[in-house]
């Protein structure tokens, strides 16, 4: 699975640019599908399983797109200021580098600061192309560019950019090889623009109409230094968290329970999961129409939104046997 | 008519934070049985009771939304025995230190929010308010009984139990919104002996607190012809600007703003000039703050109108309301029920 | 030589005492107002002492005369009173302003109910609702001032100059109970069991005392007029055993809860007598009872103007430690308890004149 995850994140999608990514993706679960299209918002959507009479059409979300920047201006020296696709953090940009979708690369450095002890705004950042002029500096407004960091394999320790939430699309292709036999209609959707206010899943699950949502993506941890600061009760390699809320919606207790009496069916390890900010497609789904059940099993992730992620590969395969046993079966909620 | 105090006592002792409303859904299912024609309950779990019109079929018709969801908090994390917790809904957390609650646990454990002392909180946050991260629960169990018996994701109610003055005056905690639940339940005693054309859905929606997601998906399902939120506002006290809250006792509000029907708001006007029932006019010129901010965009839009229960110190756990204002909700929405005939929404339009 | 309790059976907590814990807790008794409180002791105590008094102050002054020789005078105090408010201006439609009485934060007060008066009427302490909160507002501290005690739009018996307590019934939690004015009650209950089972070898002097929350008023006199040879202030202090936020150990606990009766060295207001301490140290560790010397600091009790009385007065304090005292509940753990009323007993059963004719 570490090729496939190396793959992932090594590819580029910020949001609403998902093109190359879809691509990838396509090709590795285009074997598998039953069905396979893609919506108006560049949503990519699979279907597995034909249903049955204990069935349901349970749609499975995890997203495609990756926070990343937008050009703003070139100035006449060729120094191109930006503005973030997503929660991108300015303490996270000096130093780093982009690419954008073109290939072409800078790095992002900052302004002399008047006060070191602050943390500089984006007005203060640019990306420095290698160019002395406008002209020759070949990015325009409105050009797209992701961070660019190379995958770090740490063993059971996996590091890169935009695990959040490529090691979610993992999860679901992983399961959507593995599963063999399902009474439901399964809607693997491979989503869009979650970054950026979970509008790719809000569409794809008007269209799909789901009787049941589950989403996969990451969640913040809180078992880094100065742990008492962060009220949060989750940690890398304690197994996958089972979501209970987050800063967008309540996930429903009907689907909380679920998850729970798999994960102890199969005796894996799981933690529960409140989130104090941020949200995932689960609360699109959620929403939808006359509202689904809808829930969220997350992989957690420290460094979430800076160029080095941090994920379990434990946690990520239990994820992934967590899913098989939970899609395989009739759901009773 | 059925009694509204013993049914206030009973809705508002139930648990029933957002997205956990199945605490207090039986009690409200019980209550609405005698009057209504069907009771479902939508896949998010708001409760929908229909009573049918007289008019020929198809018939148009009118959802009322009163949200049973509560406001209170979760448990985060666990640590030496004591919880750290999480708000539900908007919470003063001034009002957090010292409040009784309950832990909804493996069992009910009655516990106490404490704030951290001064002298063990880091050097920045010892002046002022404690924050929200370092207030704790102290169930009084050891910590290996703490550990057993609650887990994170746990829901926290209020405890402070509920007491009336004179029969006329009740206080307690979610009297936002079951105050309102009991108007509508009110309401649908009414119509239960009085004739209406049109399909009444009187409907107890769920997680308006945080999201309007119950209102929201019940509007899309049903598809009524019109929305009206029973909800709590803002009552005169001391410590709130007197331009933006309602004296207790002296009847309900009817909202007034871009959430609202002109031509609705001028019918119930005129309605309760002649039926005589107090109402004053409340403006909301951006957000009704009401189920209604959902209902009213929901599928092709609904013509929303608003009306509120003046409502003591919102979202703490000493809420206190007059019951007259309750009835008188109530009863306000029956009679604009009862005369709506079915060529009222063809009268409904803009006098631009 | 004295005669010694051989016989003497240490007084145990039961069902029965901690019923007696629960009407005191339960009881309203401002500084300045302990009528309610004051009832329940004198029919507790009225039964087993040789003498009662309701002094000048409101103390109840209960004695109970030993048997054999050289008995020493012990006087033993608990104060009777609690932190409260008062209504202190009637500003129509149900709504009173108040002032608090005795130590009680602001910041315990918004969104709580309370008892009024006599009859305990019901009212709520309201705050704005978050709704109307203009930017940061809420995260200023609350003042007293801008607060109101609101018993509703509805004619009530409530007036002016009536005290107010916390509206929070006694409970039992697992290994702990939870209650308002455990401080002291539960001292008081303690010396109501004491009254009960004195033990013979001495005179038994029991002071429960009135104002200590507002600067020991009460005790001050009941020093002077039962004069005894030593006191033992049966108090409450606070355990702050919760976890520290920026260091790993919190090292600045005051007591613990479960680690026994708190032995006090020093507060702001007194230095033990180090007799006392090494006396009951001793009684603690021969009875192989828990015990805890409380962490020296602020703070104080009635032994502050007792110690100071006449020629001086041998003191000491001993604490049940409790949570959370002066909000509207404290908690405490049961054992504590139990164990504080057996160091007690056990150290006055064995009390002679000795022990003050050694050096300090």
């Amino acid at each position: 699975m570490k090729p496939l995850i190396q793959k992932l994140v090594e590819t580029q999608g910020p949001s609403g640019y998902e093109t190359q990514i879809r691509s990838v993706v396509r090709a590795e679960v285009e074997p598998y599908a039953n069905e396979l299209k893609v919506d108006a918002l560049g949503n990519l959507i699979v279907r597995k399983g034909e249903g049955g009479t204990d069935g349901m059409k349970i749609m499975l979300a995890a997203h495609i797109d990756e926070i990343g920047v937008m050009v703003t201006q070139v100035d006449e020296n060729g120094f191109v200021r930006f503005t973030t696709l997503g929660g991108v953090r300015p303490y996270t940009c000096v130093g780093g580098r982009v690419r954008f979708l073109s290939g072409a690369a800078g790095v992002i450095s900052m302004e002399p600061l008047d006060d070191l002890s602050r943390v500089p705004t984006f007005e203060q950042l640019y990306i420095d192309m290698g160019y002395s002029n406008s002209a020759e500096t070949p990015v325009r407004v409105g050009d797209v560019a992701t961070f660019d960091r190379p995958f770090l394999d740490l063993g059971n320790r996996l590091v890169a950019k935009s695990l959040d939430d490529r090691i979610g699309v993992a999860v679901l292709i992983e399961t959507l090889r593995q599963i063999k036999d399902t009474p439901h209609q399964l809607y693997f959707v491979f989503s869009t623009q979650e970054e950026v206010g979970v509008r790719g899943a809000t569409t794809a699950a008007f269209g799909i109409d789901p009787d049941l949502g589950l989403a996969v993506d990451v969640t913040g941890t809180g078992d880094t230094p100065r742990r008492t600061k962060v009220r949060m009760d989750v940690s890398l390699g304690k197994g996958p968290a089972i979501k209970v809320r987050d800063g967008g919606m309540l996930a429903d207790r009907r689907v909380v329970d679920w998850m729970v009496k798999g994960a102890e069916k199969l005796a894996l390890p799981y933690q529960m999961e409140i989130l104090e900010g941020g949200s995932t497609d689960a609360r699109a789904m959620q929403l939808t129409r006359a509202g689904i059940p809808a829930g969220c099993l997350s992989i957690p992730c420290r460094y979430v939104h800076s160029p080095s992620e941090m994920v379990d590969f434990t946690d990520v395969q239990n994820a992934v046997t967590l899913l098989i046993e939970l899609v395989s079966h009739p759901v009773i909620l | 008519m059925i009694e509204l105090l013993p049914l206030l006592y009973e809705l508002i002792s139930a648990p029933g934070l957002s997205g956990y409303e199945n605490g207090v859904r039986p009690i409200i299912e019980k209550a609405w049985e005698p009057f209504t024609d069907q009771l479902s309950t939508s896949r998010l779990g708001s409760l929908h009771g229909l009573q049918k019109g007289t008019g020929g079929e198809p018939r148009p018709s009118i959802m009322i939304a009163a949200h049973m969801d509560a406001i209170g908090l979760m448990v985060n994390a666990i640590i030496d025995g004591f919880l750290r917790i999480t708000a539900i809904g908007g919470i003063d957390v001034r009002v957090l230190p010292g409040q009784m609650v309950t832990v909804h646990g493996r069992q009910e454990l009655p516990g106490m929010i404490v704030p951290t002392p001064a002298r063990l909180l880091p050097s920045r946050a010892q002046a002022g308010v404690v924050p929200l991260e370092y207030l704790l629960v102290d169930v009084g169990l050891l910590p290996d009984e703490v550990v057993n018996l609650v887990r994170v994701g746990d829901t926290i109610s209020f405890a402070q139990a509920p007491f009336n003055t004179g029969g006329e005056t009740l206080t307690g905690h979610t009297l936002d919104n079951r105050a309102a639940v009991a108007a509508l339940t009110y309401c649908l005693d009414i119509l239960h002996s009085r004739p209406h054309v049109w399909d009444v859905w009187a409907v107890a929606t769920v997680q308006e607190e945080t999201t309007y997601g119950g209102a929201l998906t019940s509007a899309f399902q049903l598809h009524p012809s019109l929305c009206v939120s029973l909800d709590v506002t803002f009552g005169s006290e001391p410590s709130s600007p007197s331009h933006m809250t309602f004296p207790l006792g002296k009847g309900p509000t009817l909202g007034w703003g871009p959430v609202v029907h002109p031509f609705l708001f001028k019918t119930i006007k005129e309605l309760a000039e002649r039926l005589e029932i107090p109402l004053s006019t409340e403006p909301a010129p951006r957000y009704s703050g009401t189920d209604s901010d959902a209902m009213l965009v929901a599928a092709e839009g609904i013509p929303n109108v608003v009306i509120g229960i003046p409502l003591r110190y919102m979202h703490t756990p000493v809420e206190m309301i007059v019951l007259k204002d309750v009835t008188r909700a109530g009863r306000l929405v029956a009679e604009f029920i009862v005369q709506l005939d079915e060529t009222f929404m063809d009268k409904l339009t803009w006098e631009d | 030589m004295a005669a010694m309790a051989e016989n003497y059976q240490f007084p145990q907590i039961g069902d029965e005492q901690i019923k007696l814990l629960e009407r005191l807790s339960n009881a309203c008794a401002v500084s300045g107002d302990e009528g309610e409180v004051r009832k329940i002791v004198l029919s507790e105590v009225r039964p087993h002492a040789d003498v009662v008094n309701v002094d000048a102050l409101g103390n109840v002054l209960a004695s109970r005369v030993g048997s054999g020789d050289n008995r020493l005078k012990v006087m033993l105090a608990a104060h009777m009173d609690e932190v409260g408010l008062m209504l202190i201006n009637n500003q129509g439609d149900g709504i009173y302003r108040f002032e608090t009485v005795g130590g009680i934060s602001a910041s315990d007060l918004a969104g709580k109910a309370v008892w009024i008066g006599k009859d305990h009427i019901p009212g709520v302490i309201g705050i704005k609702p978050v709704h109307l909160a203009h930017g940061d507002s809420y995260q200023k501290p609350i003042d007293v001032d801008d607060l109101h005690i609101d018993v509703g739009p509805v004619a009530g018996k409530e007036k002016v100059g009536d005290r107010a307590t916390f509206a929070t019934t006694f409970m039992r939690l697992g290994p702990s109970l939870r209650g308002k004015a455990l401080d002291n009650r539960l001292g008081v209950a303690t010396l109501i069991e004491l009254v009960k089972h004195a033990p013979p070898n001495i005179d038994l002097q029991a002071a429960f005392t009135v104002q200590e929350e507002i600067a020991s008023r009460g005790a001050r006199v009941a020093a002077y007029a039962f004069n005894p040879d030593l006191a033992i202030i049966l108090d409450s202090t606070p355990a702050y055993d919760l976890p520290a936020w920026e260091t790993d150990e919190n090292d600045r606990y005051n007591t613990r809860l479960g680690a026994g009766p708190a032995i006090y060295m020093a507060d702001s207001s007194t230095l033990s007598d180090p007799r006392l301490i090494r006396y009951m140290i001793q009684t603690a560790e021969e009875n192989k009872l828990p015990y805890q010397l409380r962490q020296p600091g602020g703070g104080g009790t009635d032994a502050g103007v007792i110690h100071k009385q006449r020629e001086g007065i041998p003191s000491i304090s001993v604490s049940v430690p409790g949570r959370y005292h002066h909000s509207p509940a404290a908690i405490v753990r049961l054992s504590d308890w139990q164990n504080t009323l057996t160091l007690v007993a056990a150290a006055l059963s064995h009390l002679t004149p000795a022990l003050l004719a050694s050096d300090r």
